[in-house]
């Protein structure tokens, strides 16, 4: 009896909606049908509430949240779509094209990319704040994958398949700020990782053009990231 | 120890402090070590024993106040001060003990620097012997927590600190009672207590200061947010930049150990806690709670969001309740003298005090102690001495990089967490820069914009990129190569990032743009129309070498 | 219907790529045909810039002080201005030198990487401005075409949504970047 699962009653975006204690607004969202932009959040790796994208209004809070980590409570009544809310995504998704170097056209992952997709979603026309154009390199030590530092957005997706699901935990971040950097191991060339079991799962979660698989040209690369919530639901099972 | 023998050991000290009829109180904390504080204290102590003289005492104590005039000494018991000492004036010192006042280097304790000013937090700083903990007995030391101890529940030690209305110094001004109440009220197999010690606003040392000034003050805060709150560890997180606060908050917690302060049945009582000292490498960002528990538990020092809230799950998803060091230094006295003492000081919303450090373009610097309420006029123009070299005021800044400037026309205003928010800054945790004519707006908020800009810990988006591009925009507008458009973009990102950054740091990181905005439009305007820094700071090229 | 519309389209730093997808509309341009006067494109041989445009079509980013003069002198002279293609909007490919100091890229492209006559040319080749920028850091933009080159289909689409006076949205067509 007591085991039964809590429901809780909310609203988004007008409608009626149940979820069950525990649940993220961000789950509830997508069960009934309503689309938030998510970028950071996969699901089967720990969220972290990084990118910012999947800020929601909710009444009687003064604050902005986050729907892939902020609970669903009682009564709560979420907005997942605004004028405001869109262009501060917007400004998010300008911010991150300005950060370092896109050049979608020549990108292995061009219209396979969840940054150009949400872009396209979000209805980017152009980027308003500057280009930064950092001198930024690429990591084509590993025999089979490359990592192009110009198109990363610093999910750390990968830093969380790696740790949480593979166990390697060989890629991490080094730097503050602007100056931050996804590494392997301690700041080596990928190739020479003595923690990296080359099982590909950093590069099918990426979601740009920075972790890929060599041999691709232009627009070939294509993501697989099914493997995710099939693993993670095998082991919550056995668990 | 017993709460009687503890008392024994106070009387005892207090005895023996009797027995000299004269004392020579060298300030020996950071600012006056600085300008060799340490040979004074030697000269001194070597003066008294090569005349062999009696009753005379030579001690090393805390801050004394008035940085800006030091090394200082306090001569008992005529509680005189004498400034910028040195070690050569030892001999005409201990002369004037029994003769006169040494005029030369007299430091009038009358002025209103000294008698504008109310210690609590600060009241043995100076007066003690920091590394003594007899010294800190013989003040009232730990009668607070004894107090707390034998003659109050969790429950009545949590009503008082509600009753005295104390709030968080570390920044947010969060009642401390509610968060005290809150963590008591969480369920956890353990709890813990942790000191914010890592106090990185750029010119901030407040608690710098009460670390190295009285230690014991801070953990006996602890011990007693402890016993409220049911935790039995707690940590002191100390940034390593002080190794001098971090040295002497080691030494009294092997003190306070000894003597059965800290570890089991405290006071003879069934109530156990026990300290361990951190060090936070530097980063300003591990100042914010969750960043700063993050590091304890040996992560990356980044932020996450909250809720959940520390006091739910913090340290290794136990209740977690954190404090800042100013904050736990305000308990003692509160425990000893009750809530309704402390709430009778400040105004209806900020009882008690506030430490400040006082800085920039005013005659007297150093570490004040007002009361809450007090107007800005009075801490600048009377405390401060007001601004010198016959320069004209032009702004003060409160709360750092997460504060704002405040003008001229808001000086009556008293200093208390709503009147600061209503102008657009905050009392953050007691930095406070005088600013005069000489100084430039936009300049200010390009150097508050850079330390974000270096701070942040690039974990969101819009504070790692927007800070970035803020900081672009204003040395455009520094350089006068900006547009009325550049101004209007950066509007919208202070708007953006302040809405959508993870942490206090993002979102408070535009403030000092707002609020210049809001106070000195026309010198952004002067920069972008006339191509011009009003103040002079900036080095704008004449327009025929831009285009060139 | 009114007057023919007065049409200049522009080449600055851009492959081309995107006039050739213009002119991939094929048939359709024999549709809006009368109802366009071409005053100005890389396609026919005008000296000097025409004035009153309603439309210009603008390729490429801006790099060097030619393309600079022409932007500036095509938006003084136009009522709409399009960028089109990802050089136009993002910089694209060519801003990818903004990641090195001007007298490098000269070197390279001029001394080392030169086979006779090793010396950076003079006044003859327009300067390099300190960075390559798209349209919209230096001009204001009325609409814009994304793509590498954009579709043919949304090319002609935003130029058809134009001329019966309708502001296009050729995101949704296309995709950012
Ligand atoms: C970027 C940032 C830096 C902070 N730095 C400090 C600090 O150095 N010291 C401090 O006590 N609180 C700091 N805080 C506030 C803490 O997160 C927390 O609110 C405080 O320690 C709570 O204590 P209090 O309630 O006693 O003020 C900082 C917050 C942010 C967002
Ligand atoms: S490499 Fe890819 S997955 Fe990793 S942080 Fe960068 S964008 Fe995210
Ligand atoms: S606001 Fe800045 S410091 Fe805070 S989490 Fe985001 S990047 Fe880190
Ligand atoms: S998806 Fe929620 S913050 Fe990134």
């Amino acid at each position: 009896m007591s085991d039964a699962p809590h429901i809780l009653t909310l609203k988004i975006d007008d409608q009626d909606v149940s979820a069950v204690e525990g649940q993220t607004i961000l789950a509830v969202a997508r069960e009934n049908g309503i689309a938030v932009p998510t970028l950071c959040f996969l699901k089967g790796l720990s969220p972290v509430g990084a990118c910012r994208l999947c800020l929601v209004e909710i009444k009687g809070v003064p604050k902005l949240l986050p729907a892939c980590v902020t609970r669903a409570a009682e009564g709560m009544e979420v907005t997942t779509d605004s004028p405001r809310l869109r262009e501060y995504r917007r400004t998010i998704l300008e911010l991150l094209f300005a950060e370092r170097n896109h050049v979608c056209s020549i990108c292995v992952s061009n219209n396979n990319c969840e940054l150009q997709s949400l872009a396209r979603a979000q209805g980017l026309t152009h980027v308003r704040v500057p280009y930064r154009h950092p001198r930024l390199g690429v990591d084509a030590t590993h025999s089979r994958f490359s990592a192009d530092h110009n198109r990363c957005i610093l999910c750390a997706r990968c830093v969380r398949v790696c740790d949480e699901i593979e166990g390697a935990h060989t890629w991490d971040i080094m730097g503050r700020g602007i100056d931050c950097r996804v590494i392997t191991d301690m700041n080596q060339p990928w190739g020479q990782s003595d923690t990296c079991t080359s099982c590909g799962k950093c590069v099918h979660v990426c979601p740009t053009g920075t972790l890929t698989e060599k041999g691709v040209a232009a627009a070939e690369m294509k993501k697989r990231q099914q493997f995710l919530p099939y693993l993670t639901a095998m082991r919550e099972e056995r668990e | 120890m017993t709460p009687e023998e503890l008392r024994e050991l106070a009387a005892r000290r207090r005895e023996e402090l009797q027995e000299f009829k004269y004392r020579l109180n060298v300030c020996l904390a950071a600012g006056c070590q600085s300008c060799h504080g340490d040979s004074v204290y030697k000269a001194l102590k070597a003066e008294v024993e090569s005349r062999k003289l009696e009753g005379v005492q030579v001690r090393g104590v805390g801050c004394l106040s008035l940085c800006a005039e030091g090394p200082l000494v306090q001569v008992e018991p005529d509680n005189l001060l004498y400034q910028r000492v040195r070690a050569e004036d030892a001999p005409e010192l201990i002369e004037s003990m029994y003769g006169k006042p040494l005029k030369r280097l007299a430091c009038p304790t009358d002025a209103p620097f000294f008698a504008a000013q109310k210690q609590i937090v600060l009241e043995n700083s100076g007066r003690i012997d920091p590394e003594s903990l007899e010294d800190y007995l013989a003040a009232d030391g730990y009668e607070g927590l004894m107090r707390a101890l034998t003659e109050m529940t969790p429950a009545e030690v949590i009503a008082e600190m509600t009753t005295s209305g104390l709030r968080g110094r570390g920044g947010g001004g969060f009642p401390t009672g509610l968060k005290w109440s809150t963590v008591a009220k969480s369920k956890g197999a353990k709890k813990f207590v942790i000191c914010n010690g890592d106090e990185g606003d750029p010119g901030a040392f407040m608690d710098r200061s009460v670390l190295e000034s009285d230690p014991h003050r801070v953990i006996e805060g602890m011990i007693i947010a402890g016993y409220a709150v049911g935790a039995s560890h707690g940590y002191a997180y100390i940034r390593a930049e002080y190794p001098l606060a971090v040295k002497r908050i080691q030494n009294a917690i092997k003190q306070a150990t000894k003597v059965g302060l800290l570890g089991e049945g405290i006071c003879g009582t069934g109530f156990g806690f026990t300290i361990e000292v951190r060090l936070g490498a530097g980063a300003f960002v591990c100042g914010e709670e969750t960043a700063l528990i993050a590091s304890i538990e040996g992560k990356r020092g980044q932020p996450r969001p909250r809720p959940p809230f520390p006091a739910e799950s913090g340290l290794w998803g136990y209740p977690t309740l954190i404090n800042n060091v100013e904050t736990f230094a305000n308990v003692p006295p509160i425990l000893r003298n009750g809530g309704a003492w402390f709430a009778g000081m400040g105004t209806e919303k900020s009882k008690g005090t506030k430490v400040f450090a006082l800085a920039g373009r005013v005659k007297n610097t150093g570490l004040i102690e007002v009361p809450m309420g007090i107007t800005l006029r009075k801490i600048i123009f009377d405390i401060g001495g007001g601004i010198p070299d016959g320069k004209k005021f032009k702004a003060v800044q409160t709360g750092g990089p997460s504060g704002g400037c405040i003008p001229e026309e808001h000086l009556d205003m008293p200093v208390d967490y709503d009147s600061l928010a209503k102008v657009g800054s905050i009392m953050g945790s007691g930095g406070m820069i005088v600013m005069d004519e000489t100084s430039c707006m936009v300049d200010v908020a390009k150097y508050f914009m850079e330390f974000c800009k270096s701070e942040s810990c690039g974990k969101c988006v819009p504070c790692r990129a927007g800070t970035d591009q803020m900081h672009g925009l204003l040395s455009k507008i520094c350089a006068g190569e900006a547009t009325m458009d550049d101004l209007a973009l950066l509007e919208h990102l202070c708007e953006v990032v302040k809405n959508t950054s993870l942490c206090g740091l993002g979102q408070t990181a535009p403030n000092p743009v707002l609020s210049t905005l809001r106070y000195f439009r026309h010198e952004y305007l002067a920069h972008i129309q006339e191509k011009r820094c009003p103040a002079g700071v900036c080095k704008i090229k004449a327009a025929a070498e831009v285009h060139a | 219907m009114s007057a023919k519309i007065r049409l200049a389209t522009v080449w600055l730093d851009g492959c081309s790529g995107c006039h050739m997808s213009l002119l991939d509309i094929d048939e359709r341009l024999l549709d809006i045909a009368d109802r366009i006067e071409l005053v100005s494109s890389p396609i026919m041989d005008v000296k000097g810039f025409p004035e009153n445009i309603d439309l210009t079509i603008v390729e490429g980013a801006i790099t060097n002080e030619e393309d600079l003069h022409k932007v500036l002198a095509f938006r003084k002279n136009t009522k709409l201005l399009m960028a089109l293609g990802d050089c136009a909007i993002t910089g694209n490919v060519p801003a990818m030198r903004n990641t090195f100091a001007i007298d490098d890229l000269y070197n390279r492209a001029y001394v080392e990487n030169a086979d006779a006559e090793k010396q950076v040319p003079g006044a003859v080749v327009p300067r390099l401005l300190d960075r390559t920028r798209p349209i919209h850091e230096v001009v204001p933009v009325d609409v814009y075409v994304p793509g590498c080159p954009p579709h043919a289909d949304v090319i002609f689409y935003a130029i058809a949504e134009l001329l019966e006076g309708r502001m296009p949205d050729p995101m949704k067509m296309g995709k950012f970047g």
